[in-house]
């Protein structure tokens, strides 16, 4: 394999892992933190425990999140050095305002959250806890305008055979970069509740805690309704955009290879990237697709034939991500809406705890299958329109590249299984010492 | 100007980083000399443990300054010293979870494994960043193309390894004296006796470093031009000499702080010396990245310079208070997170 091949593996490897730890701490920081504010409101000793036993499973996840940040920040400089070297100008700062605006507040104020319970008064405590949530989301907001402008740049020039900033605030205003902070956010609050509301169901199932599980799945469940509520209605919003920015993506997320006015959206669907058509397709909804992308179902959608082949998206990966996400879009709220009619009755519909329980990885799944969309359906582009992928590797061997990648995988895979048995074996323990 | 400024705030973020970092480093490294038992390894991973995410977030911001401020220098730097970095930023990870783990499990052989990345991990990039910023001094052989035209082991040449040790040396001493201000009991008398060892050992590297980069690398350049930078030195030295001082009296804080300005002094030594290049070519001095060819438009640094300003005094800030509120000595097991 080539440096652009291993490059791209180890990269994707990288921000994939890196994306099973972000948004557990984008959601459940700002939910402890509100477990916090109730607890010196109230004064009731279950909101400490609750802040106590979810932070402690925080904790373990926070860390690795940040470990594989590290490696993240750097990434761009060995391997994508002729990328750095193009747009640095303007995606360096972005991750410089980062690092000194939301990483410095979010590892200062983790450790005197983490070493401050008896050191801290209760309210200083909780000030603790909404400045790491807040620093959390804060330095989403800054990733996410550096990613928007990879999917649509814009406040630059082309000068000295570089892209150079002319409009700072065109760059952080980007409505790309906006609508995937709202979008990632709320996902984000996905994976958190319904972390927690697994968990809880888990515990509810053995009948332990009750009275704390049952507090911790009901928060859970009213924050994860407005979250996945937010999630598909902002979707699809999203999908109005690229549909107008990054037509070829919108064409490879439907595989939709011609160009038509009242395209439908076809429920059964395979797609064969080689001939250009799709092997199956069947069950049409017709007129769907254009009302999907523009919201009129005459609206013309063009189609993947109409695209040189270079220009291309990898088809069969951009539209299976699509659908996957999509479906856990769909699946998820109808998993909540059950578990709000019976709010009060839970512990006897033990069938519905167990899904629950089951159902821990679905937002997770959606994550990476949304970020693969977003990143393999903006191929063959690293800057959309601007830099192509083959253009932005490192003049490094292939056997650095090879090695590292090796090493990087690896590690990640025993530390990503001491952290999940960590995890497991204190979500079991319960809030047992709190 | 503008370019200067940048290059400056960049040798300053480097320098914060190294005495903020140094110290955890230092810690992690002495581990096992210093610790007799459980408990004494715990406030060992304690001394550091509310800091060290906090600490390590410099490198990142300086990693992230280099970026927006001189990005064909990051490129060049990080993807030249490509292996060199990924072995650091590996063992940087072990290191970072080696905190958060090592006690969720009663087991030994569980705590013996992240001791084992706690220690390798503390003890490897103390080292690499000494190779690395050796050769940086010197050079390296970068090609027209501001490409690295050397391979990982060029850098362990014998001044980089000098370097290296010289880092070692002077994070365990660093780390020795926050122990003393944390720990007590014996382990605060044997960080304390462990320092005093350390301290001539420091003295002869640092002083073997000087005259090795005196022969070896033009970093006095700019000293001869401009005399009154030899006060940059005098402050290393004055740091050096009063955290002696200080750790004879047993004043801990104090003698931590002399180390500070030690370690600080001899990084801005290095980034003065090199000015205006960022990294020298030993090829030719015509490829050489400097702060007029590798910095970002003035925009930018404009923009970025704004957010230096407000931010930086707003961390320095926060940082110190809770170096304050949390580097107070450890007194028993309610003092223990970790
Ligand atoms: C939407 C949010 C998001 C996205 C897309 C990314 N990250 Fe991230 N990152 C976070 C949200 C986040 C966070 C929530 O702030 C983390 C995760 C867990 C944590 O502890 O902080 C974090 C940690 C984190 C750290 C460690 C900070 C520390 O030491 O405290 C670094 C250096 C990065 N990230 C860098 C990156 C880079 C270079 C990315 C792009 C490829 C990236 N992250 C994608
Ligand atoms: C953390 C969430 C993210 C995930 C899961 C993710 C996922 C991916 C994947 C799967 C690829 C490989 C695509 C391919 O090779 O076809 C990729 C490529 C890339 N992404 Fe992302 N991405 C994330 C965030 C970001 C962000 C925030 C940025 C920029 C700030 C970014 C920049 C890049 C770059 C530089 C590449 C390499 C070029 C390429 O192979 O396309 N990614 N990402
Ligand atoms: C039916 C509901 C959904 C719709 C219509 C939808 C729509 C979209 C679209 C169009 C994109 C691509 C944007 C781009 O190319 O940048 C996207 C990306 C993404 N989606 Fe979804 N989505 C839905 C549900 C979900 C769910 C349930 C999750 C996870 C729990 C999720 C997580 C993501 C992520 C992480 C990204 C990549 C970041 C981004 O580009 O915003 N999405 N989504």
């Amino acid at each position: 394999m080539d440096v652009l091949m291993l490059s791209r593996l180890q990269f994707a490897a990288a921000t994939m892992f890196h994306f099973l730890f972000v948004p557990l701490t984008l959601g459940i920081s700002v939910l402890i933190a509100c477990m916090e504010t109730a607890y010196v409101r109230t004064g009731k000793d279950v909101y400490k425990r609750m802040a106590r036993f979810w932070g402690k499973l925080f904790l373990i996840n926070f860390t690795l999140g940040v470990v594989t940040g590290i490696t993240l920040e750097f990434q761009f400089g060995t391997n994508w050095s002729r990328y750095s070297a193009y747009v640095g100008d303007i995606f360096g700062s972005l991750l410089a305002i980062e690092a000194t605006a939301a990483f410095f507040l979010e590892s200062t104020f983790i450790g005197v959250w983490h070493f401050g319970w008896d050191k801290l008064s209760p309210r200083a405590h909780a000030i603790s806890a909404w400045l790491v949530a807040g620093a959390s989301n804060l330095s989403a907001v800054w990733i996410l305008i550096a990613n928007g402008f990879m999917q649509n740049p814009l406040g630059f020039e082309l000068r000295n055979g570089r892209a150079e900033l002319t409009d700072f605030v065109a760059v952080i205003t980007n409505p790309w970069a906006w609508n995937q902070f709202v979008h990632v956010v709320a996902a984000s609050f996905c994976v958190a509740t319904f972390f927690i509301m697994g968990i809880s169901a888990w515990h509810l199932l053995r009948k332990q805690n009750e009275e704390f599980f049952q507090k911790s799945f009901r928060l859970a469940l009213y924050v994860g309704m407005a979250a996945t509520a937010i999630v598909v209605v902002q979707g699809h919003l999203h999908g109005n955009l690229v549909a107008q920015l990054q037509p070829a993506k919108l064409a490879a997320m439907e595989s939709h290879w011609e160009t038509q006015k009242n395209a439908p959206m076809y429920l059964l669907q395979i797609p064969d990237e080689k001939g250009e058509k799709n092997l199956v397709q069947a069950v049409a909804v017709p007129s769907l697709l254009s009302i999907l992308a523009f919201n009129d179902p005459d609206a013309e959608v063009k189609g993947l034939k109409d695209f040189p082949a270079a220009d291309r998206p990898p088809v069969t990966i951009t539209f299976l991500a699509f659908r996957i996400m999509v479906g856990i879009g769909t699946l998820m709220p109808l998993l909540m809406l059950f578990g709000l009619f019976k709010r009060d009755t839970l512990a006897q519909y033990p069938l519905y705890l167990k899904a629950m329980v089951w159902a821990m990885p679905l937002p997770y799944l959606g994550m990476q299958a949304g970020w693969a969309v977003a990143e393999v359906g903006r191929q063959p582009w690293i800057v959309y329109g601007l830099m192509r992928t083959t253009d932005a590797v490192s003049p490094i061997a292939a056997s650095q590249a090879g090695v590292s990648l090796v090493a990087m995988v690896l590690l990640y895979t025993l530390l990503g299984a001491a952290g999940a048995y960590l995890m497991v074996t204190f979500a079991r323990k319960g809030p047992v010492d709190a | 100007m503008l370019e200067s400024i940048w290059f400056l705030l960049w040798g300053v973020l480097w320098a914060v980083y190294f005495v903020l970092d140094g110290f955890d480093l230092g810690i992690g490294t002495l581990m096992p000399f210093l610790a007799k038992n459980e408990y004494e390894k715990r406030v060992m991973y304690n001394a550091g443990g509310p800091f060290w995410d906090g600490n390590e977030v410099w490198l990142l911001s300086a990693g992230g300054v280099t970026f927006a401020a001189f990005p064909q220098a990051y490129a060049t730097m990080f993807s030249g010293l490509y292996s060199a970095l990924m072995l650091l930023l590996f063992a940087l990870i072990l290191r970072g979870v080696s905190f958060e783990f090592r006690g969720k499990v009663d087991s030994d052989s569980w705590r013996k494994v992240w001791d084992g990345c706690q220690v390798a991990g503390s003890f490897l990039p103390a080292l690499l960043l000494g190779v690395a910023f050796a050769n940086l001094f010197h050079g390296l052989p970068i090609n027209q193309a501001h490409v690295n035209t050397g391979g990982l082991f060029d850098l362990l040449n014998p001044y980089g390894l000098l370097g290296g040790v010289f880092f070692v040396a002077m994070f365990c001493l660093h780390g020795a004296l926050w122990l003393s201000i944390r720990a007590t009991g014996e382990l605060k008398e044997r960080a304390m006796a462990t320092a005093s060892r350390l301290w001539p050992l420091v003295l002869v590297l640092v002083l073997a470093f000087l005259a090795y980069s005196y022969v070896n690398t033009q970093l006095f350049g700019n000293f001869r031009k401009s005399p009154h930078l030899f006060l940059i030195l005098a402050a290393a030295v004055a740091g050096l000499l009063l955290s002696r001082l200080y750790l004879a009296q047993g004043q801990a804080w104090k003698a931590w702080g002399g180390s500070a300005v030690f370690i600080a002094c001899v990084a801005l030594f290095g980034v003065v010396g090199l000015y205006p290049a960022i990294i020298i070519s030993t090829l030719n001095p015509a490829w050489s990245l400097t702060i007029y060819n590798a910095s970002s438009s003035p925009l930018t640094l404009k923009i970025m310079l704004g957010v230096a300003l407000v931010f930086v005094p707003v961390v320095i800030g926060y940082q110190v208070w809770s170096l304050l509120t949390f580097g107070k000595a450890i007194t028993g097991e309610h003092d223990l997170e970790y």
